[in-house]
């Protein structure tokens, strides 16, 4: 160790954080027995630390009292460790002999009894200062960013994001899965509160995307490799055949009119079901790109090759390639958003609500379809039979607020079911009730909204559906479905027959959220979502730097929000490509070259492929640059050749040390 | 020069007995003045000797009872410089393992369990025993093994199960040429790194080990790596010296020279790196693994348990 022949000189510094420490810790106990620690040369308490003239009494004391460590006692150092860091380097001393003790989140939170918190912070504290003798003093190193920005998902979000950083002069890569961009949004009919239409609102911006020359889209495509680190990542995409060469085609529909099917036969993935469509296809009528796609899974030219190709014959513009194979693109990019966005709860998943065994009940999703002009009705809301619905139910929350299925709510369910039932009325004049446990609509003109419904002759009852059921018990409810809820207004149980069910299912986090989270080594929280940094100050960066997160991927949210959620990402990524570099935290890996033997133990367990092997030397050696500071190797190797900075066996063996003996 | 036993098997002495020829050099240097393996001094003449009167001592064995404390601190007392001799001295060594045991389960195994034991009135050891003649003693059988440096202040350890003659003769003669003597506390006689570096077997760059074996288990192909063919080699965790001697002769290194310097607990590190050679998809695969290992404290522990950070099994 470089210090051993140095004086160590530590200050400790004991926060209050108003009553958050201080009404569980004896502060001024615990700053008055780290005094008489050795090496401490001060300790003092003050009630918050991170503040101004608490940052510049660190400093201060550095200078006065000749300080070359320092510990500060206080929270977690996801909060404040680089605040306190900061105040250590304006006093001239390496931000490294600063280190943090949390007895926040560690102790005072979560102790209940005064002496004992007061004990722990005083264990920790001895630890803390029994490490912070052997820090070594560390430089960050600056690595170039790479100013290109790689999108994943484009529904709204990602669609706002991408225009946001191509505007800026970003170089942008918008990736999407399905064969257009538009997302959940291009399904919507109508957007609440304001009832605009959602397909005026978001296909002159789906055409910007397409059109703006700093942004490459790939559609009918998915991320399938990422390596590196933030502002160099390089990344993999696979573009999946669509039999249609995106180039040549120009959307006019002649291959899907001249289909051997001469009608639709499956499922139509865009009208949730409602319709048919042909295995040619394109999703809808402003899909961007507006390039047909043939699916292989129900294609006869796939399925038996014996189809006579009436498509490709039909195009004038030799656009069909049965021959197309997966391509894959090689991109480097510096920053990357996530936008994947959610999926709808699956409503079979409650059986007592009937969907999927009575054909009336419909998902809120269909709905919005059916509302539509250019969906499968035209517009008209009308049963499985074809007839337009005398009296509606809305059921809210479903696969929300709800311990069997999920527990969160969807924000959105509330004010987009208001929206349904508004339109619903509006298309059939129908008697619509909408059942609900609460009533959520907070948002700018979102309560007005709900007000103006009170007045359109809604019924609302307040309470939770137990089951929707055929089974009738009067000759009114005959032909009819009968939903059974308690009504909470009225203290009793009510039965409404109605000719049609709608669920308002719930959002959750995407089937394929824990791939894409793995892909991009960020986190989930413990409902799926992908976890932000901090839910209130930092709630579109993740725990992974140059990757951010935006939109319905977080958590429930609405278009506004999503929109909303998308600029910050983009600001974020923006603030990362202008600063030019970014600083590599200095808690890498290092090998000592001395020691190496050569056995080859850490090779293959990096997870960021860090680590390499120089036959000419016969050792191994790290590049920095890729290394998380993870300490996977420096647990395997079994020379102790390999090191971590800030994690050196030496520092932590003398903090568990320092926990366990007074 | 003395040359004492602790806890020991008598393999250090050995290999003391083994400098042949040169034994006529050694003795050119040095009086041999206790050595109870080969010589008739008694306890109460080393006792009687001067302090400082013994140049070198070579302490080979744990220490685990009354007796080899006493003689540790009588021998420490007595000699200018005093060596750790062997892996006993050094980590505990073999005998050290006995420390994944409680004293009253070794007696328990000894006096009433094992096969061969036959003590219908269940006598046990004591330390003092009453006879017409008068009061015999026989040492204290102690709770833990130690290695030597937990009970007296050690010069230099050589290490080995048992050291290689050539180190000790080289030792020897670096002491009695007044060569300039490695700063106290050294390891003396090994190299920097591990055995690995001068092993000349082929190392796998991607290790895949489903299960492990036991050298018999499996045929050695005589030129990959032990642990690339999944027999547990402790050489990668082991510090060099000895020349590579087991894996050279198509044995899987022990670990019996210690750990590389620096490293805090050898069996920890072997265990890490062992489990980075695993090919485990799941938990399952890896308690299959694991579960082919047969005594996988004794074998990672195997010379060092008292030097470790576990260092015994709590009572």
């Amino acid at each position: 160790m470089s210090n051993n022949k140095e004086e160590i000189r530590i200050g400790v510094y004991i926060c209050h954080c108003g009553h958050n420490i201080a009404g569980a810790v004896d502060v001024v106990g615990v700053a008055e027995y780290a005094a008489k620690l050795p090496n401490v040369v001060i300790s003092k308490d003050y009630k918050y630390m991170c503040s101004d003239p608490g940052q510049e009494l660190i400093a201060a004391d550095i200078k006065e009292y000749n300080l070359n460590r320092i510990v500060v006692t206080s929270c977690s150092p996801l909060l404040h460790e680089k605040t306190f860091r900061e105040a250590t380097t304006k006093a001239g001393l390496n931000q490294y002999f600063m280190q943090m003790v949390n007895i926040r989140e560690n102790v005072s939170w979560v102790n209940e009894n005064f002496d004992d918190a007061t004990e722990k912070s005083k264990d920790l504290v001895r630890a803390a200062v029994q490490r912070v003798a052997f820090q070594r003093a560390l430089e960050k190193q600056k690595v170039p960013v790479n100013p290109n920005v790689l999108i994943v998902g484009g529904g709204i979000a990602g669609i706002s994001a991408a225009l946001t950083m191509a505007n800026a002069g970003k170089k942008v890569y918008l990736v999407e899965k399905e064969s257009t961009i538009g997302g959940h949004m291009a399904i919507f009919d109508k957007t609440f509160p304001t009832l605009d239409c959602a397909a005026c609102i978001l296909t002159p911006k789906m055409s910007s995307v397409k059109n703006h020359p700093n942004i490459t889209l790939w559609t009918y495509s998915e991320v399938s490799n990422v390596e590196g680190f933030v502002g160099n990542y390089k990344v993999q995409v696979t573009r999946k055949p669509r039999y249609v060469i995106e180039d040549l085609c120009v959307g006019c529909m002649l291959c899907v009119e001249k289909c051997i099917f001469k009608e639709g036969k499956f499922p139509d993935e865009f009208n949730q079901g409602l319709s048919k469509r042909k295995p040619v296809y394109v999703p809808f009528p402003q899909a961007t790109p507006l390039v047909a796609v043939i699916d292989d899974k129900t294609c006869i030219h796939f399925k038996t090759g014996k189809c006579t190709q009436t498509c490709k014959t039909a195009c004038d513009r030799n656009a069909i390639d049965f021959d197309q194979k997966p391509e894959i693109k090689e991109i480097e990019v510096g920053t990357v958003l996530l936008t994947t966005g959610f999926q709808a709860f699956d409503a079979k998943k409650v059986p007592y609500y009937g969907y999927g065994k009575y054909p009336n009940v419909f998902t809120s999703l269909e709905v919005e379809r059916m509302v539509n002009a250019s969906g499968p009705t035209e517009g008209h809301v009308l049963t499985r039979e074809g007839k337009a619905p005398k009296s509606v139910g809305i059921i809210h929350c479903v696969g929300s607020r709800d311990e069997k299925t999920h527990k969160w709510c969807s924000r959105v369910c509330c004010m987009y079911s208001l929206k349904l039932a508004h339109l619903i009325k509006e298309h059939t004049g129908a008697d619509v009730y909408n059942f609900y446990i609460d009533m959520r609509t907070p948002g700018k003109g979102y309560e007005e909204f709900y007000d103006k419904l009170l007045h359109e002759d809604v019924h609302f009852i307040r309470g939770r559906v137990s089951e929707v059921t055929d089974w009738i018990t009067s000759p009114e409810e005959e032909g009819k479905l009968i939903i059974r809820a308690e009504d909470t207004m009225i203290g009793m149980v009510r039965r409404i027959p109605v000719d049609m069910v709608v669920l308002a299912v719930g959002m959750e986090p995407r089937d394929d959220a824990q791939e894409i989270r793995k892909m991009f080594n960020i986190s989930c929280s413990t409902e799926g979502f992908f976890l932000e940094r901090h839910p209130k100050l930092a709630p579109v960066n993740t725990f992974t730097d140059g990757v951010f997160i935006a939109g319905a991927c977080q958590g429930p949210r609405d278009i506004p929000d999503s929109v909303a959620q998308a600029g910050a990402a983009a600001a974020e990524a923006l603030v990362l490509i202008d600063s030019g570099h970014v600083e590599l935290e200095p808690n890498t890996a290092y090998i000592v070259d001395e020691i190496c033997s050569g056995c080859k133990s850490c090779l293959n367990i990096c997870p960021y492929k860090a680590i390499t092997f120089d036959l000419e030397k016969n050792k191994s050696s790290i590049n920095v640059a890729l290394c998380k500071g993870c300490g996977t190797c420096v647990a395997a190797c079994p020379s102790s050749a390999i090191k971590q900075n800030l994690f050196e066996d030496v520092e932590i063996f003398s903090e568990i040390k320092g926990i366990f003996v007074e | 020069m003395a040359v004492y036993w602790g806890a020991a098997c008598g393999g250090c002495c050995v290999s003391v007995l083994d400098v042949h020829e040169t034994l006529l050099t050694v003795i050119q240097h040095a009086d041999l003045v206790f050595w109870p393996i080969a010589l008739d001094t008694k306890y109460a003449d080393v006792e009687a000797m001067e302090d400082k009167s013994i140049d070198l001592t070579l302490f080979n064995g744990a220490v685990r009872n009354s007796e080899n404390e006493h003689m540790a601190h009588v021998l420490r007392a007595k000699s200018k410089i005093l060596v750790a001799y062997g892996s006993c001295a050094h980590m505990g060594g073999i005998p050290g393992l006995a420390n994944f045991s409680t004293k009253e389960e070794l007696l328990s195994r000894v006096y009433d369990e094992s096969p061969s034991t036959v003590n219908p009135d269940k006598v046990r050891p004591q330390h003092e025993y009453k006879v017409p003649e008068g009061t015999l003693e026989i040492p204290n059988f102690y709770e833990d093994v130690c290695m030597l440096d937990q009970i007296v202040d050690v010069d230099y350890y050589l290490p080995g199960c048992p050291p290689q003659t050539e180190r000790l003769v080289e030792v020897f003669l670096a002491i009695v040429s007044g060569a300039q003597l490695p700063p106290k506390g050294s390891v003396i006689g090994v190299s920097e790194r591990a055995q690995c570096e001068e092993c000349t077997r082929i190392k796998s760059d991607n290790r895949s080990v489903d299960r492990f074996y036991r050298p018999w288990e499996i045929e050695d192909d005589g030129v990959s790596c032990f642990i690339d063919q999944g027999v547990i080699c402790m050489g990668s965790a082991t510090v060099g010296g000895c020349g590579v001697r087991c894996v050279k002769g198509n044995a899987p290194c022990r670990g019996c020279y210690g750990p590389v310097p620096g490293v805090t607990d050898m069996g920890a590190k072997i265990m890490s790196t062992i489990a980075t050679a695993l090919n485990a998809e799941d938990e399952n695969d890896i308690i299959k693994a694991i579960d082919s290992i047969e005594d996988a404290a004794g074998t990672f522990y195997r010379f060092s348990l008292p030097a470790s950070k576990i260092r015994r099994k709590i009572q």
